[in-house]
């Protein structure tokens, strides 16, 4: 029966390889065996599978997805991605390599394969979650790739009929000095670098980085450079799938054993950022204010003092300050006739007319006040996260926002800190190696920590707070929300459930 | 008004007011809707009512908060003189236009005769349209009106290059700026029962930069203020992105066009580029961006080394320039204070101890002296003894300041973006009343002779018209004699002639025809043809 449902879908899929590799038209062909570890998941799966397995298979790969993505926000660094991930790997996604002496090898993939699949009907729906499906299958996959051994990743790679051009040695000598920049020789090491040529588009996040030499269109790709190939040849092809599973979606709606099951999947599957509504960051009994965020500001994260500061100083901030602020004091609960009133007196040097019509549609835009239906209905923006806040749009020249562990050089970053009151020589010298080793979130936790050393131990002492609720914060809300709690402990006599936190 | 008026089009109604009711009128119910859309009118005050925006495409936040930010930001800072640029010293110094009366440049009745008379309809439809005959390239393409009283309308659409001129005589905006082709008519995205069907399809690759970002290197000018002497930094700016787009890149149509005020836009309008999405403009954009960091943010350069092709070869660009034009001219470090600032950017603390010692008594030392004294110093045995690698590290640096001061400052987040809008050539700047004219880059005595400040104005243009027609219009005639004038009363006898022929617009719009000349042909050559059938085969 299941069977069926893929069939369905299957000319599409079709249509959508490259017409010149004849040996994927025949979706039988890659059925039964599993020649490789690794998969690009070119063809789905036709052979029939239970409801049971259809449904525990996708929980399994989605939990798996899940942590990964956890990782990524917790911004570990691959290594330590692949430390953490490898017992739940494991036990719910196995997949071992050719050279394993594993009878399970066939299963393993198989159920890789299906979960795969099934995974890419549930989120194929919507364009936020399709963009994060190929974010984590990408992480998935290159995580798999470099654990691979030579060989067998050779042998991958050969078998996916890439057409890279490689780069002949009269190229080489016309482009020396260019490429002896990319890829400089190592003292001892005289075997030649290896050379691939594409289109730059093929390669963009190396392009980007300025990993590739550039001419006229070409890349020129390092030998070393070749994951990043594959990866990217990875994920392009699965975002070109899954924009045609999407177009396909309606066609399965016909069958209401699984319209369940892919719902239930996808709800599951909800963006950490999205949990910080307004209902589950605020905090209960505290006045919420325009008057009173002056007062409030000593529980923000740096990242958020520091835009306050230059608020006050300034009686302005840039666009994605305004933004990045706007979002975070709406998460902890300011409404939005109180933030406009904030915005409004913090903006002290213009005129009415020139706040209403310059700002003031912004603010009732992030909070869903005004703009298309799916942001009114969707109440806006959500506050942003730490992994949103350092990673993108990072701020230029005369900007605020951001991270300023990770965007003010060490000096300003010390001044901020010794400007809210830190200047203890071992945490800062703590907070120098974090930034150093790109750890931007443990700095923030760090100085959490410090800050709210009296409180963290009483709440610990007296069991109010649990192992979960002690975990590294990745959200600024969630900072505000555990500062503004810890600090009031014993100010009102609330009861253990009022100031219960989410785990 | 002395302009006399051979169009046949229409003649517009008076008044902003009206414009607008009649805006919504003609376009039917959900025009008229849409003007009171919160997205068409994103700049629109808090009136706006939001429950009647109903079905319309979701508007990204970031946007919003972008436009904001644009050309007008810090409103408080702007010059008070800007409604009547002519009487702005700080503006337009050596106008030779700006003769003039005093006419604001987005007056009404000036902005009618310039779209009438002398705006390059027929060369921007070829340039949008990459064929003579009308395509979905144009029909599709969204325009965005800033009108007379600042409203703002998006999502404009228009079959041909004529019914976009008439609807611009219509409503006379102040300037309007140009989107990207969409799958769909822009118009009937809301009669679309999918919204999905209304998505970007493609747009020129476009690059901003502006002087501001300048402002803690030059000591010239500050905010919206420029001159030649800082105008410098753009001409190494476009010679280093245009090297950078043609040979790395492979591009081949490159529009350099003067922003109107104080920066540059560039257009990358290949095919290739145009049919880019995000993420490869997100590539492109990252490739090209070196000056990084918040105003906190130290050192703005930071280059891994050996540096990248692309950051030698800027280098080589960009050094002589750095000599004369930053450290002659603009002489950044002459005081203590300034000076404090190089030293900062300067690794080694022994040679600084020096630098400092020998500034100290002559603090005024010019720039050029200063960054001299820097390799005198070292070589005399001003460097750390201990450290071996202090001469390398003390190049590298030096590297990274000429670059900090030199390399082009991009507003990024316009590049990023294939659905970002941005200001037409030819449009007038309504602070400055300059044309925003297209930049010859063919020829580097071209780009180095272009002088923002000699830019026509739209006052001026209208003035050397009344005088090309024989005095008709009497006030202007005492400007006879003057050399643009004689110039254009050389040529006399062609009725046929274009009306912007006989201005100092002339040259602007010839090297923009032909630009689109060179970009239509490569947009009919087979093999570009063949790629786009192919194209559409595999859509369904
Ligand atoms: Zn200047």
């Amino acid at each position: 029966m299941l069977r069926s449902d893929y069939n369905r879908i299957d000319p599409k899929r079709r249509a959508n390889l490259d017409h010149r590799k004849k040996q994927f038209a025949d979706p039988a062909y890659k059925d039964t065996t599993y020649p490789h570890r690794l998969n690009f998941y070119a063809v789905p799966p036709t052979a029939d599978i239970t409801l049971e397995q259809f449904e525990q298979w996708a929980i399994d790969r989605l939990r798996v997805l899940a942590e990964l993505e956890a990782c990524s926000f917790r911004n570990k660094s691959p290594a330590e991605t692949a430390t953490h991930m490898e017992p739940l790997i494991k036990k719910y996604l196995p997949l071992e390599s050719n050279s394993s002496s594993s009878t399970q090898l066939s299963a393993q993939r198989q159920k890789d394969h299906y979960s795969h699949f099934i995974l890419r009907l549930a989120f194929a729906s919507t364009e936020d979650l399709r963009r994060r499906f190929s974010r984590v299958e990408t992480m998935l996959f290159r995580l798999r790739f470099n654990e691979e051994n030579s060989k067998e990743r050779k042998d991958f790679i050969n078998n996916l009929s890439l057409d890279w051009e490689e780069v002949s040695t009269e190229e080489r000598a016309e482009y020396a000095a260019q490429l002896a920049a990319l890829a400089p020789f190592r003292k001892g090491v005289q075997e030649e670098e290896s050379w691939f040529k594409v289109d730059w588009e093929r390669v963009p996040d190396l392009v980007e980085t300025r990993r590739v030499f550039l001419k006229a269109g070409k890349a020129y790709v390092p030998s070393k450079e070749q994951t990043s190939m594959v990866v990217a040849e990875f994920t392009q092809r699965l975002e070109r799938a899954l924009e045609l599973t999407a177009r396909a979606l309606p066609r399965l709606d016909e069958d209401d054993r699984l319209t369940p099951i892919l719902d239930h999947l996808s709800k599951n599957f909800v963006t950490p950022d999205a949990s910080y509504s307004s209902s589950t960051s605020s905090v209960p009994g505290a006045d919420i204010s325009a008057r009173n965020i002056d007062a409030l500001s000593a529980s923000f994260p740096l990242c958020m003092q520091s835009l306050h500061k230059s608020l006050r100083r300034d009686s302005h901030l840039k666009h994605f300050g305004r933004l990045q602020y706007t979002l975070f004091l709406k998460g902890i609960g300011l409404n939005l006739e109180e933030c406009l009133v904030f915005w409004r007196s913090s903006f002290n040097k213009i005129t009415d007319d020139q706040f209403n019509k310059d700002y003031r549609y912004n603010v009732r835009h992030s909070y869903g006040d005004v703009g298309g239906d799916s942001n009114r209905r969707g109440g806006g923006y959500s506050p942003f996260s730490c992994q949103k806040i350092l990673t993108e749009h990072p701020p230029g020249p005369g900007e605020t926002h951001g991270c300023p562990y990770r965007h003010f050089n060490l000096d300003n970053l010390t001044a901020l800190l010794q400007g809210v009151g830190i200047s203890d020589g071992a945490v800062l010298r703590g907070v120098k190696e974090d930034k150093e080793n790109q750890k931007f979130h443990m700095a923030c936790n760090r100085v959490f920590e410090y800050v709210h050393k009296k409180e963290l131990k009483r709440a610990k002492d007296e069991g109010v707070m649990t192992s979960a609720q002690l975990e590294t914060i990745v959200h600024p809300n969630e900072y505000f929300k555990r500062s503004y709690l810890l600090k009031n402990l014993g100010k009102e006599t609330t009861k253990t459930e009022d100031i219960k936190m989410e785990g | 008004m002395p302009h006399s008026v051979t169009s046949d089009a229409p003649t517009p109604p008076n008044g902003t007011d009206s414009t607008m009711t009649d805006a919504t009128a003609q376009n039917g119910d959900s025009q008229a809707a849409s003007a009171r859309n919160p997205d068409d009118v994103a700049m629109a005050g808090a009136d706006t009512d939001a429950s009647n925006g109903e079905g319309s495409k979701e508007v990204k936040l970031e946007e919003l908060f972008a436009d904001v930010d644009s050309d007008d930001e810090f409103p408080s800072s702007r010059p008070a003189e800007q409604k009547t640029p002519s009487s702005s010293s700080l503006e337009t110094p050596s106008s030779p236009e700006n003769n003039g009366p005093s006419l604001s440049a987005s007056d009404p009745e000036l902005m009618r005769t310039f779209y009438q008379r002398l705006f390059p309809w027929r060369q921007l439809f070829q340039w949008l349209n990459h064929s003579p005959t009308p395509t979905n390239d144009f029909g599709h393409r969204e325009f965005a009106f800033t009108l007379q009283n600042d409203a703002y309308l998006r999502y404009q659409s228009f079959p041909t290059a004529d019914l976009l001129r008439k609807d611009v005589l219509r409503l006379l905006p102040s300037r309007f700026e140009i989107g990207p082709v969409y799958s769909t008519n822009p118009r009937d995205r809301k009669t679309l029962r999918n919204s999905a069907a209304f998505k970007p399809l493609s747009k020129e690759l476009c690059f901003d930069i502006d002087l501001t970002d300048y402002d803690e290197i030059r000591t010239c000018c500050d905010k919206a203020n420029i001159c030649d002497s800082c105008w410098r930094f753009m001409v190494m700016a476009i010679k280093v992105l245009d090297a950078a787009l043609r040979e790395d890149f492979g591009f081949r149509h490159i529009l350099w066009v003067y922003s109107g005020r104080r920066g540059a836009h560039a257009w990358v309008c290949d095919k290739k580029a145009r049919t880019m999405d995000d993420q490869k403009r997100r590539a492109i954009a990252g490739y090209l961006e070196v000056v990084k960091g918040s105003s906190q943010g130290g050192k703005k350069v930071n280059l891994r080394r050996p540096l990248h092709p692309h950051l030698s070869r800027s280098l080589d660009i960009l050094a002589p320039h750095f000599q004369t034009d930053v450290l002659a001219e603009q002489d950044p470090w002459a005081s203590e204070e300034r000076s404090d600032k190089l030293l900062a950017l300067l690794p080694d603390k022994n040679l600084n101890a020096s630098l400092g010692a020998k500034w100290a008594s002559s603090p005024e030392r010019a720039s050029t002296a200063k960054w001299a004294d820097i390799d005198v110093v070292a070589k005399a045995g001003g460097l750390a003894k201990d450290q071996a690698d202090a001469p390398r590290r003390l190049l590298e640096a030096k590297q990274d300041i000429v670059l900090e001061y030199t390399y082009p400052r991009l507003d990024i987040e316009v590049s990023k973006k294939l659905n970002h809008l941005l200001k037409s050539p030819f449009v007038v700047h309504p602070g400055t009343g300059r044309v925003c004219v297209p930049i010859d880059t063919r020829d580097p005595d071209a780009l180095d002779a272009f002088s923002p400040l000699g830019v026509p104005t739209v006052q001026g243009l209208l003035a050397e018209i009344d005088r090309w027609s024989g005095g008709g219009g009497g006030g202007d005639d005492e400007n006879d004699g003057d050399e643009a004038g004689a110039e254009v009363k050389q040529e006399a006898g062609a009725k046929s002639m274009q009306d912007w022929e006989k201005t100092s617009l002339k040259p602007y719009v010839e090297y923009f025809r032909s630009f689109v000349v060179g970009l239509m042909k490569d947009e009919r050559d087979p093999r570009v043809k063949r790629e786009r059938e192919e194209d559409g085969s595999m859509e369904f």
